[in-house]
């Protein structure tokens, strides 16, 4: 059944949309005066589940959102109100549905009883007369062992037309069950001039021979059975083998009578409807408007990206090669190759903006986890989220979940404190945690805040100590000291909770972050709290880089991290003996790392007062970089190595240039990991 | 010339299935999340039939059957509602706004087939 399965995965993913929407909104639910048409939201969620979940035979999840519709009624409806404890039951009941869900995705049931002891609370509430869904009522169609003929008079009223019912379709069903004999009463039928189109003006009575029972003959008039005086009886009954072939052939004939006389009589009023209303042109053509959205398999976009990545490169080929081809000689074609440049751009753009995502598909997580974490941790705290609908590349969104979950777990367990120790230190009894991410200068910014304790920089410096990760008599800044909880190894919770203990530190989210081409920083207010910046681009697909040569290699460095370039002055440049060398920078002195050294390249200029200087930026750090020759600023389609190669400490990735050669991409941050172990072991050796 | 339905339901699931049901009885589809984007998708073309979900943002689908039935392009459109087991208020609400018949859930194709075929064969 490949048709139901397709049905079932558009249920699957829309009923984890239901819940998370849910979710949400139960988050949201002001317990005083919820609001009503978010009442009537999460009421619609549980309803559209439950109404799927029947097509599918998910009799579990069809059981126990009935029992959540009827309690959610209830509180549309104003008879129960959403106190915490309901609300936290409704989350609870949540998290059961999507197991069940989950479950059902794999062709499993979910564990037997999850739903129990929380649907046995619901049943509660709801005042504990509900029974568990009433199984579908299956119209039994069983045929009965005998024939019966019927007599039915059906008088229908003037107005059951307004209804949008046609008697003729009826008796047309009526035909479908038996053998059916009709008479029509004209009786009422005006004359032409009185007629009105939009009345029902005939009566019938029919005699039925059917297998049927008489419920079924009812059902035949379900719909109308108000709007018409409807009698019907069973006159005659006979054991199913007694009917003849002479009977049948008689009441064959019968049939087509009938059949000729009602259909004449709905003729009757057919034509009149066009008199009273002239036949509107029904326009054939006239197109359907079609949905305006649609679900595509994310493999296929994927496949998309890739695709206009290789056109890219291929389009980039092409204009390195023909850029000699003056324009004199080959007008057209130059034209030609400049607007094939400007349209492959445009449709890259439109190809990664088919990928892009609001955040809010990671940041709604965050609300259950923040109201769940602080009530574990007897904590008061509110999380104020903004900026939900900044967009960037979905392969970016899927891996941000883990940082950010991280440092909001972070904040919840070390930033803010209990609400009696808040109130000492004179703060709101409840603690705020902001969560706002916005696009700045073609990147996006997400800020993590608290209004909390801020990193203790005695304590972080003592630690890192203790641990052996800096000097016992080294002298940092305030800055370093807080970059310390980036350090691997280091991890600031004294006591491993079952919350930030996770064997996960800040290390790993600074890793993580950087893995996406992002950074990460802290401002840090001791007493007063801290916030967490961190920078990542909009997507991993393409990247703006700066080509530069280093011998006759060339390397693609990120745009982001340039800061500026400069070639220093022979007296500017400070050799120091087993470290790396400095440049003064007006005043300031930067170390620099020689790439053809990290890189093992023979010809390159070794002399930086000769070659260039490339100033980057990791994190807060800055330092050089000696390149031989700026070539030239260019968007770049990434392509991985990993997937070819083993990783390359200080390459991220590589490239096609124009002329079809590879080129590989620095990573900064692991080459100021690579300088500073460099710097380490020289240490070290002089020790 | 092929028949045309709406069918109004904030449930994509619901829709695909009713969609891809009438399909196959040579009807062509429209598809709409609620009420308002029913009427909007019409824009005051006539179809052939209306199935309509009742439960739904913006514009209930009571709501939607009262205005279409003020609307005299769809005074006499078939206009079946997707109700739950049994609910014989609802029932009577939608018949009082003008509904021809309903649907019980869950969904079903022979089902809607057969009650499709009795409102607009």
């Amino acid at each position: 059944m490949d048709e139901l399965q397709r049905f079932k995965d558009t249920y699957i993913t829309e009923c984890f949309e239901l819940l998370e929407d849910m979710e949400e909104k139960l988050l949201n639910l002001d317990q005083g005066s919820p609001d009503n048409e978010d009442l009537n939201a999460i009421f619609r969620c549980a309803h559209s589940i439950k109404g799927g979940s029947g097509a599918f035979g998910f009799d579990r999840i069809t059981a126990f959102t009935h029992i959540l519709e009827e309690l959610l009624d209830a509180m549309r409806e104003g008879e129960l109100s959403p106190t915490r404890e309901v609300t936290d039951a409704l989350l609870q009941s949540v998290d059961i549905v999507r197991q069940m869900v989950v479950a059902a995705q794999s062709g499993q049931e979910a564990t037997e009883g999850i739903e129990d002891s929380v649907a046995n609370q619901l049943k509660q509430v709801v005042g504990g007369d509900s029974e568990s869904a009433s199984p579908k009522e299956e119209i039994v169609e069983e045929e009965s062992d005998e024939i019966s003929i019927f007599s039915i008079d059906f008088r229908p009223k003037e107005g059951l037309l307004i209804s949008g019912n046609e008697p003729t379709l009826i008796i047309n069903e009526l035909k479908t069950l038996g053998i059916l004999e009709c008479v029509v009463d004209i009786e009422k039928l005006p004359t032409i001039s009185k007629l009105n189109p939009e009345k029902c003006y005939l009566d019938w009575f029919f005699t039925l021979e059917t297998e049927k029972t008489i419920d079924d003959v009812k059902e035949v008039f379900e719909f109308v059975e108000d709007e018409c005086h409807l009698d019907i009886e069973k006159i005659a009954g006979f054991a199913k083998m007694v009917p003849t072939a002479e009977k049948a052939e008689s009441n064959e004939e019968k049939i087509q009578e009938a059949e000729d006389k009602s259909s004449d009589d709905s003729k009757v009023q057919a034509p009149n409807t066009n008199v009273v209303e002239p036949l509107k042109a029904v326009d054939d053509t006239a197109k359907v408007p079609v949905v305006t959205s649609i679900r595509v398999d994310i493999d296929k976009v994927d496949r998309l990206v890739n695709m206009v990545g290789e056109l890219v490169i291929t389009q980039a080929m092409i204009a390195a090669q023909s850029s000699d081809i003056s324009f004199e000689e080959h007008p057209r074609l130059v034209q030609g190759i400049n607007t094939l440049s400007q349209h492959t751009r445009e449709l890259q753009e439109a190809v990664m903006a088919v990928r892009m995502q609001p955040v809010k598909s990671v940041f709604s997580r965050m609300p259950r986890m923040v109201r769940d974490l602080s009530t574990q941790l007897k904590k008061d705290i509110r999380l104020e989220m903004s900026g939900e609908a900044t967009e960037l590349d979905r392969t970016v969104i899927e891996q941000l979940s883990d940082p950010l979950t991280h440092m909001i777990r972070n904040s919840v367990d070390h930033g803010i404190d209990t609400p009696e120790n808040r109130e000492a230190s004179g703060k709101p009894a409840q603690g705020v945690i902001k969560l706002s991410a916005e696009h700045a200068g073609g990147k996006i910014l997400l800020k993590i805040s608290d209004d909390g304790r801020g990193v203790d920089r005695e304590r972080v410096l003592q630690k890192a100590k203790d641990k052996g990760l800096v000097a016992s008599d080294a002298e940092l800044s305030n800055h370093e000291i807080d970059n310390l909880i980036f350090m691997p190894g280091f991890s600031t919770a004294e006591v491993v909770s079952n919350i930030s203990g996770r064997g996960v530190g800040m290390d790993v989210v600074k890793r993580n972050i950087e893995a996406l081409g992002g950074t990460i920083n802290i401002i840090n207010k001791p007493g007063e709290g801290s916030t967490f910046l961190v920078n990542l681009p909009l997507t991993l697909a393409i990247l703006d880089g700066m080509i530069v040569r280093v011998g006759r290699e060339k390397y693609i460095i990120p745009i982001g991290s340039i800061i500026e370039t400069l070639r220093p002055k022979n007296d500017e440049v400070r050799k120091i003996a087993d470290a790396n060398d400095l440049i003064n920078v007006r005043g300031d002195f930067v170390s620099i790392l020689y790439l053809h050294k990290v890189f093992s390249i023979q010809g390159a200029e070794k002399n930086p007062s000769k070659a260039l200087v490339v100033l980057v930026e990791s994190g807060m750090d800055k330092f050089g970089l000696v390149v031989d020759e700026l070539i030239g600023q260019q968007q770049v389609v990434i392509k991985s190595l990993e997937e070819n190669s083993d990783a390359v400490p200080g390459i991220s990735a590589a490239t096609i240039l124009g002329d079809g050669k590879v080129a590989l991409i620095l990573d900064i941050s692991k080459l100021q990991e690579l300088m500073g172990s460099v710097e380490n072991e020289k240490h070290e050796s002089v020790a | 010339m092929s028949k045309i339905a709406l069918t109004v339901d904030d449930s994509k699931t619901i829709r695909e299935m009713v969609s891809f049901t009438l399909k196959n009885e040579g009807f062509e589809v429209i598809e709409a999340e609620d009420g308002q984007h029913a009427i909007s998708v019409l824009g005051g073309r006539e179809v052939n039939l209306i199935i309509t979900d009742l439960n739904m943002p913006n514009m209930d689908g009571l709501e939607l059957i009262r205005n279409l039935r003020s609307n005299p392009s769809y005074k006499f459109t078939p206009i079946l509602m997707l109700t739950t087991e049994g609910d014989a208020t609802k029932k009577q609400q939608g018949k009082d706004a003008g509904a021809t018949g309903w649907i019980v859930k869950p969904f079903n194709p022979e089902k809607l087939i057969q009650v499709v075929n009795k409102v607009a064969a």
